[in-house]
């Protein structure tokens, strides 16, 4: 395997009194594309959200374990959390543009972390738009609201506002489930050509894009990780019983 | 054969309802519009220039009700100068900050009760803590704060009711690009809720307007014509004090009327402002 980005050890997950992440262990490789696999409320969105401490935001979480982030320990006190949530981007299950114009979406957030400077701006939310390929869509409308755009176009959107802070990691939480075929394609090829200088983790309930898209899979069940290995052999020869089963559709 | 025939005691029955509703809906229309007939048609012809523009004066008896209308103004903004800051920072500490849900219930309730509470009851505590005990005297400033504290309900609630609104995922997205809580509340919670804001502002003027008891206690009754500064720290009377005044004090019926006929110009005025900004916010979201 590549080398490593981020090293989950034994990491657990209670909110309030319920486990929902059980002595997980995984490295994520740089520069690839990491699927998350298993039944609704398995804790793999749990576990994504962990990696840039968004539970944080949820009361009555209590963690243990560590989690290293190109060697440091993300939930030691001394971490700026800002700074690895600019390192460590999330795109959303379902598409979130703020209530402003394009324009402004894409400068949130180098503008939260001090970029000034009109140029500067134009310069990273062009790059961001580009990069996210939704530019050519909204070059010509980028002071109109974003609202105003379609589903699958908010979502490339809030990738490209993700992108604009120069992130390493992008964790995505099924960021597909809530757009149509053609908008999930796009979504796909992007992620494929996004891994060529990002890290990126997905989590996704459809298995074929798992397939289609990721390097490494690792699959979870009821808080647990059950597999995870490179993604043709983890679905060609699950090495687990409760793997096969799931992947070749007995539960879920 | 079916038989749907209603029977003949049935359809006196059905009949008599529905010619009761008919009656109270028309008594209804027919209080409100002899209510706004009576006031305009006994008001309107008392409007002049004169009486709005000039000052009382009793060695040439004329009335003027100007000082009435500026002091209103003054109190109004004043009022929503310091219950603007308080009512949407608390509004903002207890939907975002606050950790203890108990204590935001106990909050929630207690504000709730506070606008229960029948304003001549404002007007005593008014009168005993700002005007004698922070020794403010009898002032349109001690009339405020008093107003302030009625008003601060209105506009928590409206403010929270409308932060409530602002979906979480604006806030999961900018705090996933490390912006953090002061920044998210500033730009993407804020700017959500101005609806809000602005609703509780207009129903807060409205009230204003209409209070009279509270000031009666701590503003006063002078018509003397001031600037705003003067005016805060001097007692003056309101439009709807005025009309008291004038009424109860000096007879004189024809101002109190034309005073009631401006009151219920505004009120309409503050009413259809009120709608037109929902729609105007609900059209901008949709």
């Amino acid at each position: 395997m590549m080398s490593s980005i981020i090293t989950i050890d034994n990491l657990c997950l209670w909110y309030g009194n319920q486990q929902a992440l059980k002595n997980v262990s995984l490295d994520i490789a740089k520069k690839s594309i990491t699927a998350l696999i298993g039944p609704s409320g398995c804790g793999k969105s749990t576990f994504l959200k962990t990696l840039n401490r968004m539970n944080d935001l949820i009361p009555g979480v209590k963690i243990t374990g560590s989690v290293q982030y190109e060697k440091t320990d993300i939930f030691d006190s001394a971490t700026d959390v800002s700074e690895l949530r600019r390192q460590i981007g999330m795109v959303f299950q379902k598409p979130n543009p703020f209530p402003m114009s394009i324009y402004d979406n894409v400068a949130y957030g180098p503008r939260t972390h001090g970029v000034k400077g009109k140029a500067k701006l134009d310069d990273i939310v062009e790059r961001s738009l580009r990069d996210a390929a939704i530019w050519n869509e909204v070059k010509d409308r980028l002071k109109k609201n974003a609202l105003g755009l379609s589903g699958g176009q908010q979502q490339r959107l809030c990738i490209a506002r993700a992108l604009a802070v120069e992130p390493a990691v992008l964790l995505m939480d099924e960021p597909t489930s809530a757009l149509d075929p053609i908008s999930t394609s796009k979504i796909e090829e992007l992620a494929l050509q996004l891994k060529e200088q990002y890290t990126i983790v997905i989590v996704t309930h459809n298995m074929q894009q798992a397939a289609r898209i990721s390097d490494n899979t690792a699959f979870f069940l009821l808080g647990e990780l059950v597999e995870y290995g490179v993604t043709e052999m983890l679905f060609s020869q699950p090495r687990d019983k409760r793997t096969e089963d799931y992947i070749t559709g007995r539960f879920g | 054969m079916l038989n749907a025939k209603l029977s003949r005691k049935r359809r006196r029955y059905i009949g008599f309802m529905r010619a009761l509703m008919y009656v109270c809906a028309a008594l209804t229309y027919a209080l409100v519009l002899f209510l706004i007939a009576y006031v305009l048609a006994k008001g309107v012809p008392n409007i002049s220039w004169e009486l709005l523009s000039t000052s009382p004066s009793y060695l040439t008896e004329r009335i003027g009700i100007l000082p009435d209308i500026l002091n209103t103004v003054y109190i109004v903004i004043a009022t929503l100068l310091i219950v603007l800051p308080l009512g949407v920072g608390a509004a903002i500490y207890l939907t975002e900050y606050a950790k203890n849900k108990k204590v935001v219930a106990v909050i929630e309730y207690a504000a709730e009760t506070l606008s229960g509470i029948p304003s001549i009851i404002y007007g005593l505590v008014g009168m005993l803590f700002f005007c004698q005990f922070l020794g403010m005297q009898t002032s349109l400033l001690a009339g405020a704060l008093t107003l302030v504290i009625m008003n601060l309900p209105t506009i928590m609630r409206t403010t929270q009711e409308s932060l409530k609104t602002v979906p979480q995922s604006y806030r999961e997205g900018a705090f996933g690009l490390g912006a953090g809580k002061w920044r998210v509340i500033r730009t993407v919670v804020l700017p959500g809720c101005v609806d809000g804001v602005i609703t509780g502002c207009i129903l807060s003027v409205g009230r204003i307007l209409g209070e009279s008891a509270a000031l009666l206690f701590t503003a006063g009754f002078a018509h003397a014509l001031n600037g705003i500064f003067e005016g805060l720290t001097s007692a003056g009377a309101t439009l709807t004090v005025a009309l008291y005044v004038y009424a109860k004090e000096q007879g004189e019926f024809g101002a109190a009327f034309a005073i009631a006929a401006i009151l219920m110009g505004l009120t309409l005025l503050i009413n259809l402002a009120a709608t037109l900004t929902q729609r105007y916010f609900r059209r901008k979201k949709a």
